[in-house]
């Protein structure tokens, strides 16, 4: 499928009176590898949700391609290739592996081509091949992660967002998932990652904003914000 | 072992497939939409009316009548979510089973005014058969092997197809669904009419072994609730189970003593159930 | 406020005086004691303590009252009193596990529901006793009407007059008690509740049993006046919706709500029994469900929280 860019502009959204994101601007194009970085409670999630049409914005546009994300149904966004590996994975513990990545087939599109997705998917992560018929809810951490961005695979989207896929895991699993991040952008999808460990993140993106208390406070490649002195204080610290 | 104890628990299994349809029916709509129907036992009286109404009023083969009563009460299913179920959806729990309670007032008076309060019977008998010992009621026989067809299909359906699997999977987290491209209220609008559905098929089952009057729900009503709870509100394989565990217990209830104790002890035994696993018999 | 519901107590008590006609003795009498069984249930109800079984300790109060009576010849002053701490202690031996074990929301409506049905169908079964389906009838005692409590319409009046000001008294005192408070927390969240401090069980037990013995009193009281007990009307499903019902039309959160409630089912009742007597069986029956699903629709906190908003 070919590409399409990732605008938002403008972006204020929140939970009733609390507002959690203030003008936020954001581009990602085809085939990019964006990440968003930041503290706890920045608004990062909050972001990712606005682009998956989990939450509605108050004020701003988002657009994905041609689609007006912010008027669209949620339930329609993954058809139009927005897949969304949401905060905690959020797997169907009680289904087996293989039907979660079912349900991540369920738009009519990936339906046609359910035995080719899986066979992709299964080579990514032969793990799951092994674990097919295991309940979801009976495996580590980092299979769990490898099977939430194996369901949000099947429906081919062109881009995939990430929320925080590092949280919770070893450290030599997350290095894991992020060398699988690596690939999955090898293959030309589009990426756009939210994350708390930044220091890894910078690794595997191009270009990343920084988020603090819902404005976008710094923007740039992922060298140049490396490199940046105060993001440095602020988020690696002595690394 | 005494053969008409011998017998008392074959009719109880049997009682058991009758009770399982109406209970995979109610947990199917609990576990995707969160509501129970109260007026669930009244969708299959309105679907037994439909079924006597089609073959002994307007002449319609047996068969006919039953294969017109599953889309009828599927319908209802339909009509009563969209209606009643899905304007209440945010409201609390207890609002919404009070106002499907409203529904089965609706259906009952409905039913009186339309068809009288006689008894209604289908006139359809099939001669009892002898296994070994004992006898068994052919037509219960029937039912009860067409109740576990259809609660095969029903796993089948659940097991195998995409809008099964997302049945199951939104009983778990319905917050989610939409990230897959599922959208919650068509899923909705499916378990409405399989749950439906379901109470048309018990219906045909049991218009063959009862007549119908409308006041018919309440007498087996109470009970399906009950095993729902038992086996665990939403839990599909612990409200089948616990179906024949419910009728093995009227039924032999009724060979100690008499229907209505058997009933009582039922109910009591429910109670101990409750207290003893508050979450259901099957719960994990 | 107080002085005012004083004074219309004494107006309430007063109004048989100025030759009323029997008919709307009849109909004040049966809206306040249905008035009390809904003012019980919604006592709980509004803390999201849904019961769908407070027919049983109505029914167990009933029939407790009305056998001591036919048998013993225990006069229903001392029966009723009997019958309702029966009920209360049905009560306590159904809430206290289910509390303990937080059997709660959907379980808890269905268990109490089965509880319903429990004394209903044994009092379907002891029918050598009790008379089952077809009914019984307290034994009339002419001669003593006073010790039967036979009293007719004008004493049976001040007694409605007298146990609806009861129930609306205990209801205020609940109101501006300690329990209030704790209940309304534990209503909230159960556990941030017993966190603080909060009792849980013990408060819900506290509430469980008055709200279980005004319905059991206003309930046993009706079937006392009526001189007619029947299990589906005094146990079971359809009664223990009916109070649902009541509590919820008029408005579970308010003091009078119940009231306007049973108020509003009686005169419903009776104009469906008028305009439609048997001609139309069933009609009944389907305008209540009918106006049940849009009260719960279009006034989910019924008539009086409805008023109270417009305010």
């Amino acid at each position: 499928m070919e590409g399409a860019t990732l605008s938002l502009e403008g972006i204020r959204a929140g939970y009733g009176d609390f507002q959690a994101l203030f003008d936020v601007g954001l581009k990602v194009s085809p085939g990019e590898a964006v990440g968003v970085v930041g503290p706890n409670g920045a608004g990062k999630t909050t972001l990712l949700r606005v682009i998956s049409g989990m939450l509605r914005p108050k004020a701003g546009t988002a657009r994905f391609g041609s689609t007006d994300i912010a008027t669209t149904p949620a339930h329609m966004l993954p058809a139009m290739g927005i897949a969304h590996v949401p905060e905690n994975r959020r797997l169907f513990p009680h289904l087996t592996v293989e039907e979660n990545l079912k349900v991540g087939a369920y738009i009519p599109a990936a339906r046609r081509r359910y035995a080719e997705r899986l066979a992709y998917v299964f080579d990514m992560f032969p793990r799951l091949r092994e674990r097919r018929h295991q309940l979801a809810g009976t495996m580590s951490g980092g299979e769990q992660q490898m099977c939430a961005i194996g369901r949000a695979l099947m429906s081919s989207p062109r881009i995939l967002l990430l929320d925080e896929p590092s949280a919770g895991l070893a450290p030599l699993v997350v290095a894991q998932v992020f060398a699988l991040v690596q690939r999955i952008r090898a293959e030309g999808l589009t990426v756009l990652i939210v994350e708390q460990n930044v220091a890894q993140v910078l690794r595997v993106v191009d270009r990343a904003y920084v988020l603090d208390a819902g404005h976008v406070v710094a923007e740039g490649s992922s060298a140049a914000l490396a490199s940046d002195p105060k993001i440095r204080s602020a988020f690696l610290g002595g690394h | 072992m005494d053969p008409f104890l011998l017998e008392a628990i074959v009719n109880g299994i049997l009682l058991g497939g009758v009770f399982a349809l109406p209970v995979l029916g109610l947990n199917l709509v609990f576990g995707v939409v969160d509501v129970v129907w109260l007026c669930y036992a009244e969708l299959v009286m309105v679907g037994m009316y439909c079924v006597w109404f089609l073959h002994t009023q307007a002449g319609w083969p047996l068969i006919l009548a039953f294969a017109a009563c599953l889309p009828v009460v599927a319908m209802l299913g339909l009509l009563l979510h969209l209606l009643v179920v899905k304007p209440l959806l945010g409201s609390p729990p207890i609002t919404q089973v009070l106002a499907t309670g409203g529904v089965l007032f609706i259906l009952q008076g409905g039913a009186m005014l339309t068809f009288g309060t006689d008894f209604r019977s289908l006139g359809v008998e099939m001669p009892p058969m002898e296994v070994g010992e004992i006898f068994v009621s052919g037509t219960k026989l029937v039912a009860f092997v067409a109740a576990l067809v259809s609660a095969a299909g029903l796993w089948a359906f659940l097991k195998f197809t995409y809008v099964g699997t997302a049945i199951r999977a939104i009983a778990r987290d319905r917050e989610v669904m939409p990230l897959m491209g599922v959208d919650p209220q068509r899923i909705y609008l499916v378990a409405s009419a399989v749950g439906g559905g379901l109470a048309g098929l018990a219906a045909c089952l049991l218009v063959v072994q009862l007549d119908v009057h409308p006041f018919i729900g309440l007498s087996f009503g109470p009970i399906t609730f009950m095993i729902c709870v038992m086996g665990g509100l939403g839990n599909m394989l612990g409200g089948f189970l616990a179906a024949f565990l419910m009728g093995v217990i009227i039924s032999t209830g009724g060979f100690w003593w008499n229907t209505e104790m058997s009933y009582v002890v039922a109910f009591v035994f429910f109670i101990v159930v409750m207290f003893a696993r508050p979450r259901g018999l099957f719960a994990r | 406020m107080i002085r005012a519901a004083i004074a219309l107590l004494a107006v309430l008590a007063a109004l048989p005086l100025f030759g009323l006609p029997e008919y709307f003795l009849h109909l004040g009498i049966a809206t306040m004691l249905s008035a009390v069984a809904c003012t019980g249930w919604a006592m709980m109800g509004r803390f999201g303590l849904v019961s769908f079984g407070h027919g049983a300790f109505i029914g167990i109060a009933a029939y407790t009252m009305a056998l001591l009576w036919n048998y013993a010849g225990l006069t229903p002053w001392i029966g009723l009193p009997a019958g309702v701490a029966l009920g209360m202690a049905a009560a306590a031996l159904l809430a206290y596990p289910c509390f303990r074990l937080r059997v709660v929301g959907h379980y808890f409506a269905l268990v109490t529901l089965a509880a319903g049905e429990i004394v209903r169908i044994l009092i379907v079964a002891l029918r050598n006793i009790t008379g089952g389906s077809l009914g019984m009838t307290p034994r009339l005692s002419p001669d003593n009407a006073l010790a039967a409590m036979q009293l007719g319409k004008h004493g049976f009046w001040w007694l409605a007059v007298a146990v609806w000001a009861f129930a609306l008294l205990a209801w205020w005192w609940i109101d501006r008690s300690m329990s209030a408070r704790a209940l309304t927390a534990i209503s909230e969240d159960e556990d941030a509740a017993a966190s603080i401090g909060i009792r849980v069980t013990r408060e819900k037990m506290m509430i469980t049993l008055v709200s279980a013995g005004f319905a059991a009193l206003g309930g046993a009281l009706g079937a006392q006046y009526r001189l007619y007990l029947n299990p589906e009307s005094l146990a079971g499903i359809g009664i223990s919706l009916q109070i649902v019902f009541g509590a919820l039309a008029g408005g579970m959160y308010s003091m009078l709500g119940p009231t306007v409630g049973a108020a509003f089912t009686i005169a419903l009742e009776e104009t469906l029994r008028v305009s439609f007597g048997t001609a139309f069986i069933g009609a009944a029956p389907l305008v209540y469900g009918v106006l049940l699903v849009l009260f719960i629709l279009f006034l989910p906190r019924g008539i009086v929280g409805w008023f109270e908003r417009k305010r």
